[in-house]
C-alpha cells in the first residue's frame, strides 16, 4: 500500500507517515545467512545486541513473509541463481542489505567461484562492511535502512529508476548466458 | 547408557610407545619405520620425518589393498596436485614424475600410524581405479579431485562434479585454469606461475 | 527405523565342526552357508542398505535421467534447501521418500565454493592464515593452526613454549565457543528455542576474550607461522578465570534444561544411528565417530602441541545416536574448561613467537632504530618468507573432527598447493546412511547433530 502517487492533502500524508514508521519497525528478516556473516547475524539476535528492539527478531524461513533480505556471507557461482530466485519471491516493499565485504564487492575473494558483489545480481540498499562485521555494524545498517524507509526515499527512487537490477543469469539448460532485465513491479 | 545424565567418559588411556613431549613441529612421531614402509616393495621417501610410499598407476590397488589389510583402516585424506609448474621436483630413484600427483593419506587407528601414498599420472591418462569400494569415506574426496584436477576414477559411483555447478568447464585448481580475477583499481593483478 | 525387507530366510545353524553359530540361507538352489554378519565388508553393508541416492543434481530433473528401480509402492523425490530453516548453512539436501520415511539421500554441496585453495596459491604464508580461517568459520583458530603448524614442519622450525601454549589456550577456549554454538543451533533446529538464545551467552563472553586478545571475535587470523601474532593481554588470567568460573554453573542448568527432557530425548534417541564400522569406513572423525563408540582423539592418540603433558578424558557414546552426539559435545566442553585451567596454571614465561628474523616481523619500535629490522619487515610483508622445497600433511582435533592441511612447497614464499581437509566435508558422507529408514522430520535433528560448517564442506 502506497501513497506516494496520492496528491497529498492534510488527510493523506500523516497516514503515509504511519505506513512509514509502521514498515520500518516491523522489518522482518528473510534467514539468507551464508557463511561467516551469518554466525554475527545470529549473534545479533541474540540477547546480547538483540534486535529484538527493533522488531526484527523473527527471521522468516519463508521469503514470501519477509520483508528484509540481509546477505549474509560469500555468495558463490552456484548459489547466485538462488539468490536471485529468493529475492524474486518475496513481496514489494522488499530490501536488501548487504552484510560484509564478500557480500558487497567479493572481499577477498577475487577469483572464479565468488560472484564480485551481491549487487551484481539483487539491487542492495544497504552495505555493512566488514569481514564480519560486528553486530554493532550490522545494527548500525539496520538503523540506517530504518531511517531511510521512514523518509521515503528509497520507494521514490525506485519508482524513478523505473527498473530492477540488469542481470546474467545462467540458462537452466547450461547453454550459456541469458541476458534477462528484470521490471520492478510498482507498488499498488 | 544410563537413563539419567550424559554419557560416561572414558579414561585417557597411557599413550602406546613412548611419552616423549613432542615439539609443535614435529608430526613424524606416529609413523611406520623404514624396514616396515620397505616392505611393500615400493620406493619410500620420507618427507619431514613421514613415509611416503610412491606406487605407479599400475600398483596401486594392490598397494591400497594391502595397506588395508595391515591394519590402516581409516582414510583421511584422497587429493591431487598439479605439478605443471613445478615440474623438478625431488622424487625418490625409480620414480618419474608426471603432471598430477594423487595423494592419498591413510591412518590406522589400532596402530596409530599414519602413512602417505602418491601416485603418478600422466596428463593423457589421468585415470585410476575407485577407493570406494575399499574405503567408502573417499567417495565425496574422489569426486573433489575430478571436478578440481579432472582425475577420473573408473568404478566410481557417481562421478561428477560437486563444488561447482554440474555444467561448469575446466578444473578450476590445474595450474593452467587462471584464477579469474576481476580487475580492480590501484592494485595490481599477481603474475602467473 | 524400518527393517530391510527380508530377501532371504537366515536360519542359525548349529554346526557340528565348530561351536559357533553359522548363518544358513535357503535360496532356489539348495542350502547357502553364509558368512557372520560381522565379517562383511563396509562397502558391502553400505551397499545392501542402498542408502544413497545417485542422481544428476542439476536444475531440471527428467524422469528418464533417474535410473532407480520404481517400486510399486511409488516414492516421492524432494529436495529441502539450499536456503531452509535449519541453521546450518546452505546444504542442499536430496530426498527420496516413501511416505514419511527417507530412504535414499543425497547431499548436494558447492554453494560457499570460495575456491580458497586457488587463493591460497596466490598469498604468501603470512597471507595464508587469513585465507585459511575462513574455512571452519565457528573454528577459525583451528584452521589457523593447522596451517600454522604445516608450515613450521615444512620450515622445520620450534616454535617457544610460551606460543604453544598460547596457542593451546585459544584453541580450547575456540572449541568451548563452537560447542557452545552448536547447543544453540541445535536446540534452535529441535524447537527449543530458549536454548538459542543462552547458549549466546556464555559465547559472547569467550568472543569477548577473544576480542581481547586477537583484535576480532571471528577470523582473528592470530597464530601464524613461528608463533602467535602478540602476547597475552595483561590481566587475562582474571578474564580465563571469570569463564571458568561461569561457564560450568550455566552447563548444569543445559543439562537441567535439555538432557532429561522427555520431549529432547524422544527426538534426538535413536535417531541418526551410525555404526562404528560405517563410521570408520567413511572417514568420519570427532564426535561421529566418538559416538559410534570409538575412542579416538587425536590429541590423545597422536598428541600435538602439548596435549601429552595435560590430563582430560575423551568422551565415548554407545548408542551412535544424535543424543549420544549432543552427550559428547556438552561433555567436550567440560573437559576443555579442565584442560585450560590446567593450561592456566602451566603458562609459562618466555617469547610468543619465535625470534627467527626471516620467519617473524621485527617488533614495530625496532624499525625506526634498525636498517636490518626495517628490510625485514618489507621483505616478509611484500615477498614474504621462502619455505624450503616438501610436503607435508598435519592433522588437528578440531570441535568437527579431524582437520588437516596438506602443504606443498616449491621454495617459493607462496604455497604450491594447498589443501586443507576438513572434517564436515568427510563427515557429511555419513548423513544418507544415519538418514536412512527415519522420517523426514528427523532430517534436520540429524543434520544438527552432523554439525556440518558449509565454509569447511565447500572451501
Amino acid at each position: 500500500m502506497g501513497f506516494e502517487d496520492l496528491n497529498h492533502n492534510f488527510i493523506t500524508a500523516p497516514l503515509e507517515e504511519l505506513v512509514k514508521w509502521s514498515r520500518k519497525n516491523s522489518v522482518w528478516p528473510a534467514t539468507f545467512g551464508l557463511a561467516c556473516c551469518a554466525i554475527e547475524m545470529m549473534a545479533t539476535g541474540a540477547a546480547h545486541f538483540d534486535i529484538s528492539r527493533f522488531g526484527m527478531e523473527v527471521f522468516r524461513a519463508s521469503p514470501r513473509q519477509a520483508d528484509l533480505m540481509v546477505v549474509a556471507g560469500r555468495v558463490s557461482q552456484k548459489m547466485a541463481p538462488v539468490l536471485r530466485q529468493v529475492y524474486d519471491q518475496m513481496m514489494e516493499p522488499k530490501w536488501v542489505i548487504s552484510m560484509g565485504v564478500c557480500a558487497s564487492s567479493g572481499g577477498m575473494f577475487n577469483n572464479y567461484a565468488i560472484v564480485q558483489g551481491v549487487d551484481q545480481v539483487v539491487p542492495v540498499d544497504v552495505y555493512a562492511p566488514g569481514c564480519p562485521p560486528g553486530p554493532e555494524t550490522l545494527l548500525h545498517a539496520i538503523l540506517t535502512l530504518h531511517s531511510k524507509i521512514s523518509t521515503g526515499e528509497m520507494h521514490s527512487r525506485r519508482l524513478d529508476s523505473g527498473g530492477g537490477a540488469r542481470l546474467m543469469l545462467p540458462h537452466p539448460g547450461g547453454a550459456g548466458y541469458e541476458d534477462v532485465h528484470v521490471e520492478m513491479r510498482t507498488p499498488h | 547408557m544410563s537413563t539419567a545424565g550424559p554419557t560416561d567418559s572414558v579414561a585417557s588411556a597411557p599413550l602406546a610407545g613412548g611419552g616423549e613431549t613432542l615439539p609443535t613441529a614435529a608430526p613424524a612421531a606416529h609413523a611406520m619405520t623404514a624396514a616396515e614402509a620397505a616392505g611393500y616393495g615400493v620406493p619410500v621417501s620420507f618427507s619431514r620425518g613421514q613415509p611416503v610410499l610412491h606406487v605407479d598407476q599400475a600398483g596401486y590397488e594392490a598397494v591400497i589393498a594391502r595397506l588395508r589389510d595391515d591394519g590402516f583402516n581409516g582414510v583421511v585424506d584422497l587429493t591431487a596436485v598439479d605439478y605443471l609448474a613445478h615440474p623438478g621436483r625431488e622424487l625418490p630413484d625409480g620414480v618419474r614424475g608426471e603432471r598430477f600427483e594423487l595423494v592419498v593419506n591413510l591412518v590406522s587407528y589400532v596402530r596409530r600410524q599414519r602413512v602417505r601414498v602418491r601416485v603418478q599420472l600422466p596428463e593423457h591418462d589421468a585415470v585410476l581405479p575407485s577407493l570406494f569400494y575399499v574405503y567408502p569415506g573417499t567417495e565425496a574426496m574422489e569426486r573433489e579431485a575430478y571436478d578440481m584436477m579432472g582425475i577420473v576414477f573408473t568404478g566410481h559411483p557417481d562421478l561428477s562434479r560437486i563444488l561447482m555447478p554440474e555444467d561448469w568447464e575446466g578444473h578450476p585448481l590445474r595450474k593452467d585454469y587462471a584464477v579469474g580475477r576481476v580487475p580492480v583499481q590501484f592494485k595490481q593483478s599477481p603474475g602467473t606461475r | 527405523m524400518s527393517e530391510d525387507p527380508p530377501h532371504n530366510t537366515w536360519t542359525p545353524v548349529h554346526t557340528a565342526e565348530t561351536d559357533a553359530e553359522t548363518l544358513v540361507a535357503e535360496t532356489s538352489e539348495g542350502t547357502q552357508e553364509l558368512q557372520p554378519r560381522t565379517l562383511t565388508e563396509s562397502a558391502e553393508l553400505l551397499r545392501e542398505r542402498g542408502a544413497v541416492l545417485r542422481l544428476p543434481d542439476g536444475g531440471v530433473l527428467d524422469s528418464a535421467d533417474i535410473d532407480v528401480e520404481i517400486t510399486d509402492d511409488e516414492t516421492m523425490i524432494i529436495n529441502m534447501g539450499p536456503q531452509h530453516p535449519s541453521t546450518h548453512g546452505v546444504l542442499r539436501i536430496m530426498m527420496e521418500l516413501d511416505g514419511e520415511t527417507v530412504l535414499r539421500s543425497k547431499p548436494i554441496i558447492g554453494y560457499l565454493h570460495t575456491g580458497m585453495e586457488k587463493t591460497g596459491e596466490e598469498l604468501t604464508y603470512v597471507q595464508g592464515g587469513t585465507n585459511v580461517t575462513r574455512m571452519d568459520y565457528l573454528a577459525p583458530l583451528f584452521n589457523e593452526l593447522v596451517f600454522a603448524l604445516a608450515t613450521e614442519a615444512l620450515l622445520e622450525l620450534e616454535v617457544p613454549e610460551r606460543a604453544t601454549w598460547i596457542r593451546m589456550l585459544l584453541t580450547e577456549l575456540n572449541r568451548v565457543s563452537s560447542h557452545l554454538l552448536w547447543m544453540a543451533t541445535n536446540g534452535m533446529d529441535l524447537g527449543a528455542v530458549s536454548m538459542m538464545i543462552y547458549g549466546f551467552r556464555e559465547r559472547e563472553m569467550v568472543l569477548d576474550f577473544f576480542e581481547k586478545t586477537t583484535g576480532l571475535r571471528m577470523n582473528h587470523n592470530f597464530i601464524r607461522p613461528g608463533g602467535v601474532a602478540a602476547d597475552l593481554p595483561d590481566g587475562w588470567q582474571e578474564d580465563v578465570n571469570e569463564i571458568l568460573h561461569v561457564i560450568p554453573g550455566r552447563l548444569a542448568e543445559y543439562d537441567d534444561l535439555l538432557t532429561g527432557q522427555p520431549i529432547f530425548r524422544e527426538r534426538t534417541q535413536g535417531v541418526g544411528v551410525l555404526t562404528a564400522e560405517e563410521a570408520v569406513a567413511l572417514g568420519a572423525t570427532g564426535p561421529i565417530l566418538r559416538s559410534t563408540g570409538v575412542a579416538w582423539d587425536l590429541r590423545r592418540d597422536m598428541p600435538y602441541m602439548f596435549y601429552d603433558q595435560l590430563e582430560f578424558d575423551v568422551v565415548v557414546g554407545s548408542y551412535g545416536d544424535a543424543f549420544d552426539r549432543y552427550a559428547i559435545r556438552l561433555n567436550e566442553i567440560r573437559e576443555s574448561l579442565r584442560i585450560i585451567t590446567q593450561i592456566v596454571e602451566r603458562m609459562p614465561e618466555g617469547d610468543y613467537r619465535i625470534q627467527d628474523k626471516k620467519v617473524t616481523p621485527p617488533p614495530r619500535r625496532r624499525i625506526d632504530e634498525s636498517m636490518e629490522a626495517l628490510i625485514h619487515h618489507f621483505k616478509i610483508f611484500t615477498e614474504g618468507f621462502k619455505v624450503p622445497e616438501g610436503e607435508v600433511y598435519v592433522g588437528v582435533e578440531t570441535p568437527r573432527g579431524e582437520i588437516g592441511c596438506y602443504l606443498v612447497s616449491d621454495g617459493s614464499p607462496k604455497p604450491y598447493r594447498l589443501h586443507i581437509r576438513d572434517a564436515s566435508f568427510v563427515n557429511l558422507q555419513s548423513l544418507p546412511i544415519m538418514m536412512r529408514g527415519g522420517l523426514v522430520a528427523d532430517a534436520v535433528a540429524v543434520i544438527s547433530s552432523v554439525d556440518p560448517v558449509m565454509g569447511g564442506v565447500d572451501r
